[in-house]
């Protein structure tokens, strides 16, 4: 269970990124995060394995607060989250199976490492899980000349080795076609229903956010305008967080495309 | 004001105002009357009999120069190693005192901005100032002519290049990979072999051999200073005025430059 209370992010040249957000994401729960560009999606995601420092406020995994451990120790907790980019942000110039073990790098020596002699139990998992997205004839090809589909599969499969207690996913289809993102998204889910995971996800897409996750929070200007069930998501909510615009198309969308989900 | 309104009411555009016009046409201006100038004081610093006995004087000297004295190949091979050596020993102490302070120098990496950045921009701009040829004058004092001296000239001129060119690929990475790395919890030493040497990878390989090249072309001239190698039999050969001697080593010059420069474009090729 992930607990984020009076969370608050100013950067350093004064922006307020996220004014006392609180928040209690419950284990197994998928959540989607929306709103408007700079509303503060990706600086929250990123306070919570504290790639940004935040500024005041208290993050919580499981009991242990997260805010509050030093360097060695944040680096051990930060294994328990695992992240996965809109960019990939796979190391373009290693290999997929180096990218996937390099979920591991926390949990073994910088020698071991460098030489690149991982656990064997870690190389068994890194082959089980590229099995599991259908990326095991894609071992030893380079990262830059995979599609971005298998990209982003081999992003999730890093995350997973990490045997996260958390997932932390920060845009994933933003770069990705619609057939693509569905099946990406669709991949999210049943993974974190497969191993219980609890998952904090940033859309822009809200359609997408509302045929895949269970709950939906809404930020507008680094507050949570919303917080509730993806079908709660009425013109008005849509309102209060993007802005005034003609809402009934994007809501229709999801009816029809969840029907067509089904027939396929 | 390039905006402006004709008399039927249309709007007119061009690409300056008048004012700036006359700006423009004043500093053309300005630049040829300084070119005038400067070629008048030249031309009277310069004595021009000299000047027009050149073409007589390099048709002698090139006539001095022919046919090349081939059979001086012999004792040509052990100082062309030589020059070789020492450019590539002189690279290879480069890279190693050179990558440690590009990591230190990288806005990126360096562990101190206020305190470990400025030395290690200090080390690099102390060793790009002074050129490989007065870096081995003061060594052949310190440490006798000879190669040793040709060595270390070569690595003190090499650092300052490739830490500057390293660091400035270590800035111009994606961050997102480190960021990726770092999220998994890897340590610091981590992060820098996972998340950074991968991609600086490619960079560093041209900036290497890149180096090694320019450092064969200025090895053949340390010995002009007593640094060893190919420079001392070609001063030793002016000396004596044999220039059959100077043509043959020119000649194992150009052709070493020549394999040095393809052998370098194959290994850049190859890496990239």
């Amino acid at each position: 269970m992930l607990e984020i209370s009076g969370l608050t992010k100013r950067y350093a040249t004064g922006d307020l990124a996220l004014t006392d957000v609180s928040l209690t994401v419950p284990d197994g729960q998928v959540m989607a995060l929306i709103g408007p560009s700079g509303a503060g999606k990706s600086t929250l995601i990123r306070c919570v394995n504290r790639l940004v420092e935040p500024t005041a406020g208290r993050v919580v995994l499981n009991g242990d607060d997260i805010t509050a451990l030093g360097p060695a120790a944040l680096r051990r907790a930060r294994r328990r989250m695992g992240m996965i980019f809109q960019e990939y942000a796979l190391v373009e110039r290693l290999s997929v199976m180096e990218n996937v073990l390099s979920g591991r790098l926390g949990y073994v020596g910088f020698w071991t490492s460098w030489f690149r002699r991982f656990p064997q139990k870690d190389v068994t998992e890194a082959f089980r899980l590229l099995e599991r997205v259908g990326l095991d004839h894609m071992v030893d090809k380079r990262a830059d000349a995979l599609s971005g589909g298998q990209r982003q599969r081999v992003g999730i499969v890093r995350a997973l080795m990490q045997n996260p207690e958390l997932l932390l996913v920060d845009e994933p289809t933003a770069s990705l076609d619609p057939k693509t993102s569905r099946q990406i998204m669709r991949l999210i889910v049943e993974l974190c229903a497969e191993r219980g995971l609890a998952a904090i996800i940033n859309i822009h897409d809200v359609a997408l956010a509302q045929s895949f996750a269970q709950r939906i929070v809404g930020l507008q200007g680094g507050r949570i305008v919303y917080d509730g069930p993806a079908d709660g998501l009425t013109p008005s909510v849509l309102t209060t967080i993007y802005g005034e615009e003609d809402w009934s198309k994007t809501i229709a969308a999801v009816e029809d495309d969840a029907e067509t989900e089904l027939a396929g | 004001m390039p905006v402006a309104s004709t008399s039927s009411g249309q709007k007119a555009w061009m690409r300056r105002t008048t004012s700036g016009d006359l700006a423009v046409w004043a500093a053309w201006l300005a630049g040829v009357a300084i070119v005038v100038a400067s070629f008048e004081i030249i031309s009277q610093a310069t004595i021009w009999a000299f000047v027009w006995d050149a073409p007589t004087q390099g048709a002698d000297l090139i006539g001095r120069m022919f046919p090349p004295r081939w059979s001086y190949l012999d004792q040509l091979w052990k100082p062309m190693w030589d020059t070789i050596n020492m450019a590539t020993l002189g690279t290879g102490l480069a890279i190693l005192l050179g990558v440690p302070v590009a990591f230190l120098a990288a806005h990126n990496t360096t562990p101190s901005a206020l305190l470990v950045r400025p030395i290690a921009i200090f080390v690099i701009v102390a060793s790009r100032s002074i050129n490989s040829l007065i870096w081995a004058l003061l060594l052949v004092v310190v440490f006798g002519p000879g190669t040793l001296a040709g060595i270390l000239s070569i690595a003190l001129r090499s650092i300052g290049f490739i830490g500057k060119l390293l660091y400035e690929a270590i800035e111009e990475i994606d961050r997102t990979q480190v960021e990726a790395v770092t999220a998994t919890g890897a340590g610091r030493a981590q992060v820098l072999a996972w998340g950074i040497v991968p991609q600086i990878m490619p960079a560093f390989a041209g900036i290497a051999v890149f180096r090694w090249d320019i450092n064969i072309r200025e090895a053949t001239v340390l010995g002009l200073v007593g640094a060893g190698g190919i420079g001392m039999q070609l001063q030793a050969s002016i000396n004596v005025l044999a220039w059959p001697q100077v043509t043959v080593i020119f000649a194992l010059i150009l052709v070493t430059v020549v394999v040095s420069e393809w052998l370098s474009a194959r290994v850049r090729h190859a890496v990239i």
